[in-house]
Order: C-alpha cells, then structure tokens, then sequence
C-alpha cells in the first residue's frame, strides 16, 4: 500500500475521535442581532460575513451550530457564550 | 437621547446621561448584583448536612429562578449528570463575572459624578469608557435585558401585546426599561465595532 493513504486514513480516524463534538447556539427573544454577530466576531475571530450568517441561522432556524472540536474545546466555547449572555449547549456532531 | 458614540480621535466610548437615567441604570445593575448573590438563589440540594458541608464547589442544580436559569443555562440538554458537572466548574465563575460587570457599571457611573441621592434634576453624567471597560458594559446590558425579559416574558415579535398596553401599567413601564436598554445595547454594539 502507499505509504502516503495509510497516513492519510490514521490521520483521518484521528480527527473523527478528537473532534466529535459541537456548541450550538440557540435563538432567544431578547440578544439583539448587532450584538449576537458581535459575540461571534469577538469570540471565534470569524469575520464579519460568517458571523451574520450564523447569526441569521440561529434567528430563523432557531439555532445554529457555532463551533466544532473536542469536548474540552466546546465547553470552553459554551462557557464564554454565557460569559456573553448567549444561550448555548454542547453536544456530540451528528 | 444619543446612546453611545466613539469619539474618533480618543477612540473612548462617550455618553451622556441625565441623571435620573444614570440613576436607573445604577439600580437596575445593583439588582443584578444582589441577584447574583443571592444564596437562597442557588438551591440547596437536600442531601447529607455533612458532604454538603465538605463540597466547596459549585452548584450542580439548575437554579430555580427562571432569570438565573437564563443567566446560566443548562449546557448539555437531555443529560442531568454532565450539566450538573459543567455547573459545578463553571456557575461559581459565570456569577461572579457578572456580578463584577455589573459593579463595574455602578463604579464607573459614580466615579463620573453620580451622587449616592441625586437631587438636581438637570444634572448629566459624562461617561468614557474604553474599549475592554465597554465590552464588560455591553455583555452586562445583556444580563440586564436577559433579567428584565424573562422577568416580562418578552418573546419574538410581541411588540403589539407591550404598544397595547395603557401607559400606567407597571409592566408597560418596565417594558419601555427594557426597550430603553435595547436601544443602548444597540449604540454600544456599533460604537465598539
């Protein structure tokens, strides 16, 4: 076998066991849009237009899924959304 | 009624407030403040007095007070044991940055000449804030809203319920409060972008 897919494939089965959780965000009646696509910006260095796509996804959808890593990472993630007054919850990446 | 401006060449944050207004906010964020710690807000898990009084952690019930649920929600839905654990690490240092923003807010208004009574009416507090002193501001006119809307049950597009509402009731007022801070979020969003 080539060296090289073999590598590619551990590498790849690597990621799937590192990186199998996400931090959702969820749509609340009261987080202004201006300030939600700030928190984004601010927080995950997104630039502008993905932050207002997330924000928009989160306001019709009901919410949206803002960041994907390890467990750790997410709670991380979830931690600084409340420190912002978002309303944000972990879970394992569908 | 101007909000928040950033001055172009200080790059500081500016607004002028009458002093009945900063008066408003300073109590609106001391409520926060005692809201935050509130112990009889955090509820106590009946169980052994004697491994209740050994955990010098955090909580790991959901509080009981829907605007503390809010404030800190659950982070894992549909799984007690893991939101009980992220609560424990996390709600002691979500409270206590909240209530430090809030103190920030009373701080910041007094030093800018907020008498403890105010008594002249036409007096105006100048506030200057610098960018990261009006990052804690805004996450704290979040709390502040996150507070007083769940407080009013506001939900998405119920304008028309709150306009309908005569202008003596108390929860109209506490609403135009709340609408009042919207529109301050609002301008403090933009003069720090």
């Amino acid at each position: 076998m080539d060296p090289g897919v073999e590598q590619d494939l551990s590498l790849d089965a690597t990621t799937r066991l590192d990186t199998p959780w996400v931090t959702i965000v969820w749509n609340d009646p009261v987080n202004l849009m201006s300030y939600v696509t700030f928190v984004f910006q601010k927080h995950f260095g997104y630039g502008k237009k993905k932050a207002e796509k997330l924000m928009h996804e989160v306001h019709e959808d009901g919410k949206s899924v803002v960041s994907t890593g390890t467990r750790e990472e997410m709670e991380r993630d979830v931690q600084a959304m409340h420190e912002y007054g978002l309303w944000a919850t972990l879970s394992k990446a569908e | 009624m101007s909000g928040f401006v950033r001055h172009r060449r200080s790059k500081l944050i500016h607004a002028t407030f009458p002093v009945f207004e900063a008066d408003l906010l300073r109590s609106l964020a001391s409520q926060i403040v005692e809201l935050l710690h509130n112990e009889s807000a955090i509820p106590s898990a009946t169980r052994d007095p004697l491994e209740q009084m050994l955990d010098f952690s955090g909580p790991t019930t959901e509080p009981e007070d829907p605007v503390l649920l809010r404030l800190f929600p659950n982070a894992y839905r549909g799984d007690e044991e893991s939101a009980g654990e992220f609560r424990r690490f996390t709600e002691g240092a979500l409270r206590d940055g909240k209530s430090r923003a809030a103190a920030t807010i009373i701080d910041v208004l007094e030093e800018a000449g907020l008498p403890s009574e105010p008594t002249e009416e036409d007096l105006t507090i100048d506030v200057e804030l610098d960018q990261e002193t009006a990052l804690v501001w805004m996450r704290s006119f979040t709390d502040l809203r996150l507070a007083l809307g769940t407080r009013l049950g506001v939900e998405e597009g119920d304008e028309d319920y709150w306009d309908a509402l005569p202008d003596e009731d108390p929860r109209a007022q506490a609403h135009h409060i709340y609408e009042w801070l919207g529109f301050l979020q609002e301008t403090l969003v933009h003069a720090v972008s």
